[in-house]
């Protein structure tokens, strides 16, 4: 279809899930009243490293009023199933962080759940954790990418910059907490949750129950944010939830409360980045070479693809003749990290823009020009020597917000201010500039072959199937979207089910800013198969009628596609070269800050966004996740900071990790900017990971010019701002 | 979570009721709003005790006032009514200043001044306020009657008021005549956050502009809200100059005893009480 004659795709029509949330009609998984549930407990480790020698019950307790589980109890493999299957589903043996799962306890209610849970004690033999992952010896992963001759480019630079670069934990902090409710049925388990990806709950669980994929549902309830962090642990929420329904021999259901939350589940990898950066007195770069450290934690989970994306993204959205990147993941004795929003890609690229501005300060230029004369473009290649040929908004969003923040003059004009004694406010400015692939990186979409439905029904309505899922980013209107404006009906006529792993096809997961693009492009193809049937078998009738005659005469009908990498999209897993991702989005931010010089609070004054996502299907939900992301990543940046003692978190309160309020939100200015992508639907690419990769750095940029200073170390809090102020004088 | 089993909840409808369950069981937990005893009892941090006396339908208690020279706020009087209350405004605009500060507006329509009070954390951000502007807490018990403490006497350790078992707290009395007080708090972000530091200061000065009186009083920075007694010391009788802003910031230390914790640090927390102080007193009007 012409973009011009589009009606759908392009509007902002009413989510789907709109009226159902605002009017609380929505049903979260605590919300469900199913008959006879039990309710669920964890009891978990306090120890970070310790062996496991028993587990006691207190026999002042009433055991046989409620249910226990314990690894024994486990009917498959002890095993949640992941990348390298290394995580225990309950302890067994060794305990490698301090809110491991140790064995789970079912009982008719909270309370009685409760008094069981603080009747059983574990007896253990402590064993020396490693909680810092700079002194971590144990590598669970590393990559290198090479590109051209680093040592040359840096014996041939004028000029050689170095920094080092630190960024902590980050907490989801999804509205609505994990929670699984586990339902026994004659022919093996039904498990219904808050969660992201049915078919890795579904994976998780045949192994952990040791049943066929038929005998395993799983189906998705409404689920109240994610954020990547409901992208693996809810597989062992389900398998514990399912562990103790088995043995009750009735539902359970395990909903956390937010501490439990905060403790247990994954958050965003801390990391240490250290750049040398060959440049020219010109402000060409000629060589970047990047080490990378992140840490993984207590087990492997998602980690090696956490660090890949993050490795691939490291020398940012620039051109560099001669790249070396090495990377490696490392393992410590705290909860496991794992996926958040930018998936490894925030943390390098801080680090890169940070340097970046190093760079321009060591030669004098301006932050500005020096992302101008190096910026990547069509014609050029990343790291990984992936030439990009179209869709490249690089050089848009930076103009854009460079435009909009008449950052030119208003860099100089902050720079050159002269510094009063006694002042109470300085004043400055930061600008980033970054890339972020769409889709799983490397051959992770080719292996994978994302299917997707579209059927029409018995009531001449339409059906998307898919497993990809909605929470709160929006798929389900967008994918409704896509299907409508292809089959040429109002929005009114097309559903989305609730993905459910006995009805929808596997999509893949919903990550990695996958699913308007890839599966959303499955879905156009579908549509369009569906719609051709239709078209074959009454060609006189406009779609609605022909669709509505079939539905009546022949019954419904069903159109399954499924994703085929473009042939042209190559990749060497071995050697880490060819084309990470199938196409890049492209973002910049503008932060202005005040820092108040007594209590060196930051106060966002002013804050740019702009974003190339090829093809914007919703605008409004678009700047939506602009927005939200850029918020995200400012309170990252800034305000947000996980407290760890012994390995265990200190602050697992919402009255204690602080994420910002609406009075802390600063105007954002979206700028959106499309750059169409050929392969994608209606030329749209991903948007929802972009937007946490770039305003970081651009607040500690800003800060840094305020203060006169260089913030290395997110999140910059005023005590750490003091440290650097005092440190400086 | 409240399990009625196990806890015992008396509902008085005036003070005189409300005395006499406290008299009858002394030790009882008394609830007003709930916004710091829901929490504690949720969390575990306390116990669920064996007798509540809950004091949300004792009108007595909500009242806010003029009554002769001073201005009267009712234990129960929530945040929220404290900052609507054109009494508070006009005779005590810190006070509102500070109640406005609490929480958010789910936890001010809740919050009242007595629970900020008889809380007694340091961080309370009510209770700066009240010291700065000398404020009375009269408490009361069914045996001996109404019991006027001077803020300056309230808070004793940490946690731990001048607070009988069979008393409450039944208003808190601010005289119409002192000056006015500048409140400044220093939190985490800029709403629900619980100060790292709080400052309430009060000055007054002669007609030739010398200090004859100032109050300057600290949330978050010791076991108790606390007096910069030295740092006032510094101030008194001294014309409002350099000097005299630079003893009362250097004496500053010696009267705050800050630590580290979850919040902050006590690095962090001197520069910051010094500082705003310098700023406060430096910028002094009036
Ligand atoms: C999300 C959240 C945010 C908060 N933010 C802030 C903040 O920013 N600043 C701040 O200062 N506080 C804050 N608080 C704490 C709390 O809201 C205040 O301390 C509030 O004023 C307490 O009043 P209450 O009526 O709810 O007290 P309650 O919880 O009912 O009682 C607190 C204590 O006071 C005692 N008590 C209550 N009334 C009397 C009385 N008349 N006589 C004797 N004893 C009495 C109770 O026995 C109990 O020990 C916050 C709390 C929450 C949950």
């Amino acid at each position: 279809m012409v973009p011009g004659r589009s009606r759908i795709v392009g509007d902002s029509p009413v989510r789907k899930d709109a009226f159902e949330k605002v009017t609380g009609k929505a049903r979260f998984v605590d919300d469900l009243s199913v008959e006879g549930a039990w309710v669920g407990r964890t009891v978990r480790s306090s120890e970070a490293h310790a062996r496991l020698r028993a587990i006691r019950f207190d026999p002042a307790f009433d055991w046989s009023t409620v249910v226990v589980v314990t690894a024994a109890d486990i009917p498959g493999e002890n095993v949640i199933a992941a990348i390298a299957d290394d995580q225990p589903c309950l302890v067994d043996g060794v305990i490698r962080h301090a809110a491991e799962p140790v064995a789970v306890i079912a009982a008719p209610d909270d309370r009685t759940a409760g008094e069981a849970l603080r009747h059983v004690s574990l007896d253990t033999e402590s064993l020396t954790p490693v909680l810092d992952h700079e002194s971590s010896d144990q590598a669970l992963k590393s990559y290198e990418i090479l590109k051209g001759d680093v040592e040359r480019g840096l014996a041939e630079a004028d000029l050689i910059v170095e920094g080092t670069y630190r960024v902590g934990h980050q907490e989801q902090m999804y509205i609505e907490p994990q929670g699984i409710i586990a339902i026994p049925r004659q022919d093996g388990m039904l498990v219904q949750g808050s969660l992201q990806c049915p078919f890795y709950v579904h994976k998780a669980l045949t192994r952990v129950l040791g049943l066929a994929g038929d005998e395993v549902v799983v189906a998705q309830t409404v689920t109240g944010g994610a954020f990547g962090g409901k992208e693996e642990y809810p597989s062992m929420i389900a398998a514990h939830a399912a562990l103790a329904a088995r043995k009750a021999g009735r539902p359970v259901r395990i909903v956390y409360d937010r501490r439990e939350d905060v403790r247990a589940t994954t958050k965003r990898h801390p990391a240490t980045v250290r750049h040398r950066t060959g440049v020219m007195r010109d402000g060409r770069i000629v060589a970047m070479d990047v080490e990378v450290v992140m840490d993984g934690g207590a087990y492997v989970t998602l980690t090696p693809v956490v660090l890949s994306r993050g490795t691939i993204h490291a020398a940012g959205a620039y051109r560099c003749a001669n790249t070396r990147i090495r990377s490696r993941a490392v393992m410590t004795n705290t909860p496991p990290n794992g996926a958040f929003r930018g998936f490894g890609a925030p943390q390098t690229l801080f680090a890169v823009e940070r340097q970046m501005d190093r760079v321009a300060r060591a030669l004098g230029l301006s932050p500005l020009e020096v992302r101008r004369k190096n910026l990547i473009g069509v014609g050029d290649t990343t790291a990984t020597g992936q030439l990009l040929t179209d869709s490249v908004g690089a050089r848009e969003v930076l103009e854009a917000v460079a435009t909009a923040g008449n950052v030119e003059l208003r860099h100089a004009e902050l720079e050159n201010k002269p510094r009063v004694d006694g002042a109470h406010l300085a004043r400055g400015l930061g600008l980033s500039v970054y890339l972020h692939g769409a889709g799983f990186t490397g051959s992770g979409e080719a292996h994978l072959r994302g299917k997707a439905a579209v059927a029409l029904g018995r009531d001449g309505r339409f059906e998307v199937q898919v497993g990809s899922t909605e929470m709160g980013q929006g798929a389900r209107t967008v994918l409704a979207q896509i299907a409508a404006e292809e089959l040429g009906v109002p929005l009114d006529d097309v559903d989305v089910v609730t993905p459910d792993t006995s009805i929808v096809p596997d999509s893949g997961p919903t990550v990695a800013s996958r699913t308007t693009m890839i599966v959303g492009s499955v879905v156009r193809e579908a549509a369009a198969a569906l719609g051709a049937e239709l078209g074959a078998a009454y060609p006189s009738l406009e779609l609605r009628a022909a669709a509505r005659e079939h539905a009546i005469e022949r019954g419904p009908l069903r159109v399954l596609r499924e994703y085929r990498p473009p042939p042209d999209v190559r990749w060497d897993d071995a050697a880490y070269r060819g084309d990470a991702y199938p196409v890049y989005g492209y973002g910049a931010n503008v932060v202005e800050v005040e820092v108040d010089l007594d209590t060196l609070q930051v106060e966002v004054t002013r804050c740019l966004a702009a974003a190339d996502v090829g093809k914007a299907i919703h605008p409004q939900l678009v700047e939506g996740q602009v927005q939200g992301g850029t918020l995200q990543a400012l309170a990252w940046g800034y305000l947000e900071e996980l407290v760890l003692k012994d390995g265990r978190v200190q602050n697992d309160r919402m009255t204690n990790y602080l994420i910002p309020t609406t009075l802390d939100t600063p105007p954002i200015e979206t700028i959106l900017v499309e750059r169409p992508y050929v392969r994608g639907p209606f030329g749209a690419k991903g948007v929802g990971e972009l937007p946490m990769d770039g305003a970081a750095a651009a607040l500690a940029s800003a800060i840094s010019q305020a203060l006169g200073v260089e913030v290395d170390t997110l999140p910059a809090t005023p005590e750490r701002l003091l440290d650097l102020v005092r440190g400086s004088r | 979570m409240i399990h009625a089993s196990t806890t015992a909840i008396t509902r008085p409808r005036s003070l005189d009721e409300a005395l006499a369950a406290l008299e009858k069981s002394p030790g009882a937990v008394l609830l007003a709003g709930g916004t710091d005893l829901m929490v504690a009892w949720n969390a575990g941090e306390r116990h669920l005790p064996e007798r509540v006396v809950d004091l949300w339908s004792v009108p007595e208690l909500a009242t806010i006032g003029v009554a002769g020279d001073a201005l009267h706020v009712g234990a129960l009087a929530t945040h929220s009514r404290i900052v609507g209350s054109p009494e508070v405004r006009a005779h005590a605009p810190a006070l509102a200043e500070a109640s406005r500060t609490v929480g958010a507006a789910q936890i001010q329509n809740r919050g009242t001044i007595g629970g900020n009070i008889a809380n007694a954390s340091p961080a309370g951000d009510t209770l700066p306020v009240l010291l700065a502007m000398d404020a009375t807490i009269v408490v009361a018990s069914r045996a001996r009657g109404e019991r006027p403490v001077p803020a300056d006497a309230f808070w004793t350790a940490y946690r731990r008021t001048a607070l009988a078992p069979e008393e409450l707290i039944v208003r808190v009395e601010i005289a119409r005549d002192r000056p006015q007080v500048l409140f400044r708090k220093v939190g985490t972000r800029r709403a629900q956050a619980i100060a790292k530091v709080s400052m309430a200061l009060s000055l007054r000065r002669s007609a030739g502009g010398a200090v004859e009186d100032a109050r300057i009083a600290w949330g978050s920075v010791a076991p108790t809200p606390v007096r910069a007694r030295r740092a006032e010391d510094a101030l008194r009788g001294k014309p409002l100059d350099a000097a005299s802003i630079g003893a009362a910031c250097a004496a500053l230390p010696q009267d705050i005893s800050p630590i580290d914790d979850i919040r902050s640090t006590r690095e962090y927390r001197l520069h910051v009480a010094m500082a705003i102080l310098r700023r406060a007193l430096s910028g002094w009007v009036g």
